[in-house]
């Protein structure tokens, strides 16, 4: 039975992976850059709804929405001030580093504003889950309703990319930003939807992860957005299916590890499955091949 | 040509004749005790990170590529001379000996994990190899702190669990004990040490820079392509430089261990966050400028301890001053700007008779 | 026997096949030009020739040795060098630097005599620096051997790529639209070079170009490419007469 509970905390912290894993995967795949303050953003999400619903004392739906306004704005905000000026620059280093300024950026305020102790989020999901088997196995309301959340996103991301017309130019930037310019698409407009899109999927996922685990601090999104990001790597960079299924997993496989293995070693567990997918295959699981220009 | 050799000797000579000035006065006031007792007990970590940033620019400036592990060497060195300095603490009593012996383990450890690490590595560019030198960088923290070692009568004893599976008899001593790692390395690390430590991290850089196998090193950074098409092995120069930096970056990691009694696995000392600070180094002192590493490791350093009262403020100071730093230097308009409106930013062009 | 000799050399992308059924063949010291519309495949034999892609069928010989399916660093010890349609210098290095780089395999000293600057590490440096300035005057760069690459003009930078290619000592030299971009003054100047690199260094060339004075001027053969094959090849005179050709360039 403690293998099937297991099972399914992984897939619930492997949702929460996936939904940040497809706002990494879209920013990759369309401005080509590793957005390194994605998880932070995640933070500040989860922040904005525990002040929203404490402070102000708003319903949790209100405080969701709210989280998820202010990351939006906090999205376009990064990507306009920071990252586009270096769009075009010489080395594709600058704006890595800057994205990685902005993480510390965003850490440090919350610091400032918050301090450094640890608050308790309130999980936003009231309901108590469900309990099979006579008991034996308990299924939280967090974790269905985080699965659930994380299967709607990921159909309307692919419905919305498919079928409507600022996907169908996400999907054509992502192709070749030139031509897409020179068909009349805005580039820069696109990009900054992209941010928009990513912001707003990573307030969700901070609010889940921190009902889920409910310890916030400045620095409570770093880590789940590296394993995000590896999460996308590993279902193939660009693709929004890969980021579901290598969200998943790696959750599970975090889990398992810290289950069968050793609770210490799960983060090298992590990474160590980023090191074999991009030394095995490293387009993922899903992913395309690239071939450089000569 | 010869103007041009003088030029590179001139900046270079300059380089070291700003560090032993710096050295001479720093120990100058020390030895006249005019200096705080906190600012002397930061003169070990200065000659680290100086250590550490300049190593770093070697990957992030002259290879061009990012590595975001450069703490996770530093660890290696740190953890493997400790182990050694324990060990051999009452066999070898000359301390100066046994410390040498400790560095040279150190940074022969660190290269060897840095050529394991980079032959993987290497293959891959930009983002990706900057996101598994930090993978690698974390799994080394975090192989540490689960490392037990113990030493009894029968030899030496490891486990991955706790101090009790290592299943040692009455005598023995616990060497490496996982999160509280190893305590009562001797404190061989001096300022003057650290001192001709970054003289010969200075002399082995900046002569390899401005060799033959520097210029391929840069050649792959300025036009890969361009480069396998004159026939530069990519592969083992990528590499050249990623060990050599991962060796210094070891040597920085024994003064590290040989400065403290305790020494432990952190994110603060071995984690990213640390790599990320040698990063802050190298591009505040600017990408591929080694004096530039030494001055802005020496000041960051020195700033935060010096105005106590920023300390609050400091790694938001240092956020802000990164991503300025970046727009400004790289960003395509920036630089067109200060070209237009600034002397300073433009580029030197030599006069062309 | 023929200094490069090229049988039925193809490759696809997807299911596009840029290049089929290639044959060449150069005599020494000969300069071969190689002429197409654009998206004929002339840079992609380029790429096949220097290993840049693997080609999926054929055979190269270079001088008797078979270099088909070796790698980029491999074909360069064997011989060949290039230069590329958009310029690729080592920017941030000066120019004497870019041509020493092209130096690399032909002088050595080791790594640990250059960190400790041994006696061969002064010698070996000497002769490059030497060396390169003779390149440089060929190309009248020697006055910018300290200048940083991504300074030079345009046509310069042009040079300084052959500059570099020849510092490899090749036995082909590839120039892939060496003269675009150019004035008339300059490709003037660089033809001048060219056959000056050719008479004085034998070199053998093969280059891809549109200028048809620069190609009719300087080139004994042709080769012309049109949709990835063959559709010409001769003596440049004859080549350009060919009904073919001109409707092949000026469209029916």
């Amino acid at each position: 039975m403690s293998f099937i509970s297991y099972l399914i905390n992984g897939l619930s912290l492997g949702s929460v992976y996936a939904i940040i894993a497809l706002g990494y995967t879209m920013v990759y795949g369309i401005a080509k850059m590793l957005n390194f303050a994605h998880g932070d953003v995640i933070m500040i999400g989860a922040y904005t709804a525990l002040i929203a619903m404490t402070q102000a004392g708003m319903p949790p739906i209100i405080g969701v929405l709210i989280a998820v306004c202010v990351c939006t704005l906090l999205g376009i905000v990064i990507e306009r001030i920071a990252y586009k000026p270096l769009r075009n620059a010489s080395s594709s280093l600058a704006v890595l580093i800057t994205a990685i300024g902005v993480s510390y950026l965003l850490q440090n305020i919350a610091l400032l504003i918050f301090g450094a102790n640890a608050q308790t989020f309130q999980s936003v999901i009231k309901w108590k889950g469900i309990s099979l088997a006579g008991g034996k196995l308990n299924i939280s309301g967090e974790t269905i309703v985080t699965i659930v959340v994380c299967l709607i996103i990921m159909a309307a991301l692919i419905t919305f990319v498919q079928k409507t017309k600022p996907g169908q130019a996400m999907r054509a930037v992502s192709e070749d930003k030139g031509a897409a310019q020179l068909m009349g698409i805005n580039v820069n407009g696109t990009i900054a939807l992209t941010f928009a899109i990513g912001s707003a999927l990573a307030a969700i996922a901070g609010v889940l992860l921190c009902s889920a685990y409910p310890s916030l601090t400045p620095y409570t999104g770093a880590m789940p957005g590296i394993k995000a990001f590896v999460a996308a790597v590993f279902g193939g960079i660009g693709s929004i299916p890969g980021a579901f299924i290598g969200g998943l997993l790696l959750g599970v496989i975090e889990i398992f590890g810290k289950a069968y293995i050793s609770s210490q070693m799960a983060d090298a567990i992590v990474f160590a499955v980023l090191i074999i997918v991009l030394l095995v295959k490293p387009t993922g699981l899903l992913g395309k091949k690239i071939q450089e220009k000569v | 040509m010869l103007k041009k050799m003088t030029k590179n000797t001139k900046s270079n000579l300059i380089t070291y004749g700003i560090v032993i000035v710096a050295f001479v006065v720093m120990q100058t006031l020390i030895s006249a005790g005019s200096i705080s007792s906190l600012l002397e007990g930061l003169m070990v970590p200065i000659c680290i990170y100086v250590i550490l940033a300049v190593s770093l620019n070697l990957v992030v400036g002259i290879l061009g590529e990012l590595s975001l592990g450069h703490a996770g060497f530093m660890c290696v060195g740190a953890f493997s001379s400790a182990f050694f300095s324990k060990c051999m603490r009452d066999v070898i009593t000359v301390d100066i000996v046994r410390f040498l012996l400790a560095l040279l383990i150190g940074i022969v450890t660190a290269a060897v994990f840095g050529i394991l690490i980079g032959i993987p590595v290497l293959r891959l560019k930009g983002d990706y190899l900057a996101i598994v030198t930090l993978a690698f960088g974390e799994i080394i923290k975090n192989l540490v702190n689960v490392l037990y070692i113990g030493k009894d009568a029968n030899g030496f004893h490891f486990s991955t669990k706790d101090v009790m599976a290592l299943n040692m008899e009455a005598d023995g001593t616990v060497i490496v004990n996982g999160p509280q790692g190893i305590t009562g390395t001797p404190k061989d690390a001096t300022f003057l040490i650290g001192f001709i430590l970054i003289l010969i991290t200075l002399f082995i850089v900046l002569n390899l820079i401005n060799s033959r196998d520097g210029r391929a090193i840069m050649s792959i950074r300025d036009n890969r392509i361009a480069a396998e098409s004159v026939g530069i092995n990519v592969t083992k120069y990528k590499l050249m430089a990623f060990t050599i930096s991962a060796a210094l970056a070891g040597a920085a990691g024994v003064l590290y261990a040989h400065n403290l009694s305790t020494l432990t696995a952190n994110t603060n000392n071995f984690g990213y966050n640390q790599s990320i600070m040698i990063l802050v180094f190298v591009v505040l002192g600017g990408i591929g400028n080694i004096r530039g590493s030494i001055i802005a490791a020496v000041v960051l350093t020195l700033l935060p301890e010096l105005l106590r009262g920023l300390d609050d403020y400091r790694m938001l100071i240092y956020a802000i001053v990164l991503i300025v730093m970046m727009l400004f230097n790289w960003a395509p308009k920036v630089i067109e700007w200060r070209e237009r409106h600034l002397r300073f930013g433009r580029r030197k062009k030599e006069a062309v008779e | 026997m023929a200094l490069l000799d090229v049988k039925n050399l193809g490759i696809s992308f997807g299911g596009l096949r840029a290049v089929n059924a290639f044959d060449i063949s150069i005599e020494k010291e000969e300069l071969y030009g190689l002429i197409g519309p654009n998206g004929a495949g002339k840079t992609t034999v380029f790429n096949l020739l220097t290993g840049v892609y693997k080609a999926d069928s054929g055979k190269v010989l270079l001088d008797g040795q078979d270099i088909t399916g070796k790698k980029t660093i491999d074909i360069s010890k064997a011989g060949i060098a290039r230069t590329f349609q958009n310029i690729r210098l080592f920017k941030k290095l000066s120019v004497l630097d870019n041509v020493k780089v092209g130096l690399h395999n032909k002088h050595h000293y080791s790594t640990l005599e250059g960190i400790l600057r041994l006696p061969g590490y002064r010698k070996v440096e000497k002769e490059m620096d030497e060396k390169a300035m003779e390149l440089l005057k060929v190309f009248n760069l020697e006055h910018a051997a300290n200048t940083d690459a991504a300074n030079l003009p345009y046509g310069q930078q042009r040079r300084l790529e052959i500059a570099r290619a020849l510092a490899t000592e090749p036995k082909l030299l590839l120039l892939d639209e060496p003269a675009a971009g150019m004035n008339p003054n300059e490709t003037g100047e660089l033809m001048e070079m060219i056959q000056f690199v050719r008479e004085n260094f034998h070199m053998t060339i093969l280059l891809i170009e549109h200028d048809m004075k620069l190609v009719s001027g300087i080139c004994e053969k042709l080769t012309v490419l049109n949709f990835g094959e063959v559709l010409a090849q001769g003596k440049t005179a004859d080549v350009l007469n060919d009904p073919q050709v001109i409707t092949a360039y000026l469209g029916e």
